[in-house]
């Protein structure tokens, strides 16, 4: 979930309304939106950094808000007013428009066919006559962040270009070349780069060294021009310095690329509706043409909007609901269906059911009635489940304790450390584990248990653990290649090996399972070898003529290798059998 | 371990106290007591202790006072003797050479004691080396005469210089003694019975317990605590939410598979591929198998075009939809892949409205601290039928709520990507006074359930939350890998009481 700092006197200046703390989390909560923190620059940088680096931060007070992850339109200053303002019927929820140019053709911007190879997307559009200040420009800066680190996926998907339109001409051309053969003046230096010097200039630096693999390894790197060579932009690293703009800047050209289209319309659209607010003619944003490769042309932004029409009760009402959460609407006349028109702002609505949500939103969600569903049903338990729940309570009544041990664990507890190899376990292996600890999905219970005595060492002998659980084994015959296997690990700790100990927790399990003990139709147990045990003190344990599992006394060395001291007997069975 | 047995040795210093009792004015002192039948003060305290424990026989109450005591050194005097007069006492007739007095223990300190004294003398000049020989016929050892005063508890006898100059000396000193004052009891009598310990066969065989008295236990001891296991306590609240579900008429859905692939975990619930839940940062991917191979052809065909095209009134996302990311396998990230499958199956049939739920592991590859772990129990709940509203979803969580303890409860709007309208869960708590999230909910996209098959008049409400949470509130645990894992704390699991929602 996004978060949105914004000053908080500002904020109440544009809502044209003071809040106390709570009447503001209040006003949050029923919009769908978090107050995380109430904070201070100066606060921010004396925790992140210390005191020191504070001193003369500004003591500003900020409002730290939590944006739901699909609501583009509120990571800004100028989207959370607006939307809260209509939601509080103080404002008509705008209606944008894309104009063309007073005079003359529209900005232009040729895609060449090289661009297909990384990044082969663009839109472009023109915010006319705007006028900014500092806070302006501020949330305008923050906004791209903003839209960079979320919809834009770290700029993997879009990267936005803003640019002072004043100090470029069009024809623009979005083309991509060697990188050796690109060089600008980038933002914020003073001399040309090429754009390989630039990728080793920008390894070091803790912003921009996030973005350099998404082009690094490609032939050719994206680059905008303009009509008298200047570069634009390097999407999506860095603009050039040339066009940057400023507080005086009145015309702004914004591009984006992309990998994904779609995305990029919403972008672009989500930066144009935000900033129109402060265009001469308010909400208007004049279009910029897009000329592919092919030859086709295409106007943005789109300022994608949708009429969809849905059948509701009370007609009325609910467009007047809808209307609050900035949605149009207006009852058709036909039956019960109301027309919505859906602004470019809100790119979250999808589909009818998104405007039902906003409905009920401004319904508000604790005035809805509360009703009974009148599903009958039977319940049944899920037997495996049932089996674990029954047999869980009679061995801790046999005197053993519940142990409750992590599905994920290091090659080493499941295959090392049990004097096994890994290849023979059937694990399944994690790809991407951030430590030892996730390498593999446990494959025996065993190791848990010993790690828990370990941990406990310091509590009174003997100790009797057990846990029911389920491990995780390779399996082709299963559509994802795996399977659970549900399975009861007992072990006894003592002075004293105590085999009998867990051999008496055996019987009194299969007793418990109405196995009888008999080699035909029964259970048995029977000598055999294994590594994790010390030889000559293991069994397997057959049921109706099938290995269940095994059980005896710890090899000493596994003992060891799990730092323990005392002798120790264990049993571990599959219990599915028994269903 | 009950205290209460009469030793045979204290029982005739107890009859005696009690005998003393009886003829005293108002009650005896047990210094006094003990000091007059020449025995240990802690002989009568034990007897007094005894008495005590018989019932209301004697009334017994704590004093303290200043009493004069003997040093180790000074009860060696009042037994042996002042270190002058064992030195005047080793002087043969003919005298002692000075070394052989000097190697005695008391040699030193009383030859000087006894020549001030004037008990006896030097001579320097004897052939043979220095000799002592006694100047007098007898002595009169005062200061041993004196520590036996004290030790005979009468040192109210001897003066206070003489008191001062012995206590200089290290013999005596003065402590804080406690005592008992000891008066009737309301019950009081001079004569014990025997009391009997327990109940034996024999007694009950042949009625002897009618005439036997019974020592009175110690009830304020703490009992033996009895041999047994214990279950683990998130496990005892898993029974509860198990049992709460069932009650409710919800069926278990088989929710034993770790392993998903992404079509379940994430495609089949209409959640994108470029959603960041789908990163390496969030999702536990493997590496063996790598791949899921078997799919609902037809059904991942509509999954897909609803991604890539939209459909079923939906405008869907409009990207290029790979069936390479949807293959991927995961650690499942939700329980609610689960529910796919079994929306998803139940779509295969002729619809019949449903209730289920699941409490099972669910894995995330996070950043861990005290309260995340990178996997832990989601309890899910799941309603399919005709027509379900918001109102239902509302409704149905109060009801599960209430039967955890949970009344006041309201819901936040928020933003998932399979559930439309979607819903968080608040309910006030009473301890920190304010408003925490318990839960999840809301109500299943028409993009999730048209492409399974699902009749486009059902509705599927839903809601989740996690085990461990409810777990550590009601338990009072603070770090998770208290509860969970290996590094678990046994005391805690052995002590822990059982799990009652309700209150």
């Amino acid at each position: 979930m996004p978060t949105v700092g914004v000053k908080r006197d500002l904020l109440f200046k544009a809502l044209g309304k003071t809040y106390t703390d709570e009447e503001f989390d209040e006003l949050c909560f029923e919009f769908g939106l978090e107050l995380d923190e109430i904070t201070s620059e100066r606060e921010i940088i004396s925790r992140e950094q210390g005191d020191s680096k504070a001193s003369g931060a500004s003591d500003v007070i900020l409002y730290k808000i939590d944006v739901p992850a699909n609501r583009y339109d509120l990571l800004c200053l100028e989207g959370l007013v607006r939307g809260l303002q209509v939601f509080k019927n103080k404002l008509e929820a705008p209606r944008y428009r894309r104009v063309s140019p007073v005079s003359g053709e529209p900005q232009k911007l040729f895609i060449t066919k090289e661009t297909a190879a990384v990044r082969p997307h663009a839109v472009a559009a023109v915010l006319r006559n705007i006028t900014f200040t500092q806070e302006r420009y501020d949330s305008f800066i923050e906004l791209q962040d903003k839209l960079h680190q979320n919809i834009c996926r770290k700029r993997s998907l879009v990267a936005i270009g803003t640019h002072d339109l004043d100090t470029i001409s069009g024809p623009f051309t979005y083309t991509a070349k060697p990188p050796g053969d690109i060089s600008f003046k980038p933002l914020n230096q003073t001399k040309e780069y090429t754009a390989t010097q630039l990728m080793s200039l920008y390894k070091t630096d803790s912003h921009l060294k996030h973005y350099l693999h998404i082009i690094e390894d490609k032939p050719v790197y994206p680059i905008i021009y303009d009509s008298n060579g200047v570069v634009l932009s390097m999407p999506p690293i860095i603009n050039g310095d040339h066009s940057k703009i400023t507080l005086k800047t009145k015309n702004v050209f914004v591009e984006c690329t992309a990998t994904d289209l779609t995305k990029a319309k919403i972008v672009l659209d989500m930066m144009v509706t935000m900033f129109s607010e402060y265009c001469s003619q308010p909400f208007t944003v004049e279009e910029a043409e897009v000329v592919y490769p092919d030859g086709k042309t295409c106007k943005y932004p789109v300022l994608y909007s949708l009429q969809p029409s849905c059948a509701v009760e009370s007609t009325e009402k609910i467009a007047q609901l809808l209307t609050k959460m900035c949605l149009r609407s207006q009852a058709t006349g036909v039956g019960d269906e109301i027309e919505v028109e859906i602004p470019p702002t809100r790119s979250d609505v999808i589909h009818a059911c998104d405007i039902m949500e906003d409905a009920a939103m401004a319904y508000g969600f604790n005035n809805v009635p509360h009703t009974t569903p009148r599903t009958y049903t039977v319940a049944n338990q899920f037997p495996l489940n049932k089996l674990t729940e029954l047999l869980r309570q009679d061995l801790a009544a046999a005197g053993f304790t519940e142990a409750l041990n992590f599905a994920l664990c290091s090659e080493e507890d499941v295959a090392d450390k049990l004097g096994k190899k890994i290849s023979e376990t059937r694990a399944v292996h994690i790809s991407n584990p951030k430590t030892a600890e996730f390498q593999v999905a446990r494959t025996t219970l065993l190791p848990g248990l010993l790690k828990t005595i370990a941990s406990n060492r310091k509590m009174p002998l003997p100790l009797k653990l057990f846990e029911i659980s389920d491990v995780v084994l390779k399996d082709e015959t299963k559509d994802v290649g795996a399977r659970n296997s549900r399975r009861f690990c007992a072990v006894y700790y003592n002075k004293s090996p105590g085999f009998e100990v867990i051999h008496g927790l055996l019987d009194r399990t299969m007793e418990l399972l109405e196995v009888k003990s008999a080699r035909v139709d029964g259970y048995h147990i029977q000598a055999a070898e294994d590594s994790t045990f010390f030889p000559g003190r293991c069994a397997e344990i057959f049921a109706r003529g099938k290995s269940v599992g095994r059980l005896g006394v710890l090899h000493p060395d596994v003992i060891n290798r799990f730092e323990l001291t005392m002798p120790c007997s264990a049993l571990e069975m599959d219990i599915e059998p028994f269903l | 371990i009950l205290k209460n047995n009469l030793g045979m040795a204290d029982a005739g210093v107890a009859e005696t106290l009690l005998r003393r009792i009886e003829k005293a004015d108002g009650g005896v002192d047990s210094l006094e007591v003990a000091s007059s039948l020449g025995v240990d003060h802690q002989v009568v305290v034990g007897a007094v202790k005894s008495l005590q424990a018989l019932g209301d026989l004697i009334s017994a109450e704590q004093r303290s006072s200043k009493r004069w005591e003997l040093s180790e050194e000074g009860t060696e005097i009042a037994e042996q003797g002042s270190h002058e007069a064992r030195v005047f006492g080793s002087i043969p007739l003919d005298g002692l050479a000075q070394s052989e007095l000097m190697k005695l223990s008391f040699g030193k300190i009383g030859f000087s004691k006894a020549m001030s004294n004037k008990w006896i003398r030097l001579d320097k000049a004897h052939e043979g080396g220095p000799r002592i020989f006694r100047t007098v016929d007898s002595i009169q050892d005062q200061v041993r005469e004196k520590l036996v005063l004290v030790q005979k508890g009468s040192s109210s006898q001897l003066e206070e210089k003489d008191r001062n100059e012995l206590k200089k000396r290290k013999l005596l000193s003065e402590v804080t003694v406690k005592s008992y004052w000891i008066t009737k009891g309301s019950s009081f009598s001079t004569t014990i019975t025997k009391q009997e310990t327990e109940l034996t066969p024999d007694m009950i065989a042949n009625g002897s317990w009618k005439e036997k008295k019974f020592k009175p236990y110690n009830f304020e001891a703490m009992g033996v605590a009895p041999d047994c296991g214990h279950l683990h306590p998130l496990m005892k609240v898993r029974t509860q939410f198990r049992q709460i579900f069932l009650e409710m008429g919800f069926t278990e859905m088989p929710t034993n598979n770790f392993i998903e692939s992404s079509f379940w975990n994430f495609d089949s619930l209409f959640q994108p591929q470029q959603h960041p839940a789908r990163d390496a940062h969030d999702t536990f991917f493997l590496s063996d198998p790598a791949l899921a191979h078997e799919f609902p052809q037809d059904y991942l065909e509509r999954v897909k075009k609803v991604h890539s095209e939209g459909g079923f009134g939906s405008q869907g996302y409009k990207y290029d939809w790979k069936i390479e990311e949807a293959q991927k396998n995961i650690l499942r990230t939700h329980t609610t892949a689960v529910s796919a499958r079994m929306l998803y199956k139940l779509a295969q049939q002729k619809f019949t409205p449903v209730k289920y739920f699941s409490i099972d592991r669910v894995f995330r590859n996070e950043t861990l601290d005290a309260t995340h772990l990178a996997e832990f129990h989601q309890i899910e709940g799941v309603v399919a039928d005709y027509g379900l509203t918001l109102g239902d979803l509302i409704g149905i969580l109060h009801q599960f709520f209430t039967k955890l303890g949970i009344t006041k409860l309201r819901f936040k709007p928020a933003y998932n990507p399979y559930t439309e309208p979607s819903m968080e869960v608040f309910s006030y708590h009473e301890g920190l006074q304010k408003w925490v999230e318990v839960g999840n909910s809301g109500v299943f996209r028409p993009e999730m359930l048209l492409p399974m098959g699902l009749p486009e008049d059902v509705s599927v409400i839903a809601w989740g939350l996690s085990l461990e949470r409810p777990t550590m509130i009601k338990y009072g645990i603070n770090n998770i890998r208290e509860l969970v894992g290996h590094k678990v704390n046994l005391q805690m699991v052995y002590d822990s009481p059982m799990c009652r929602l309700e209150s």
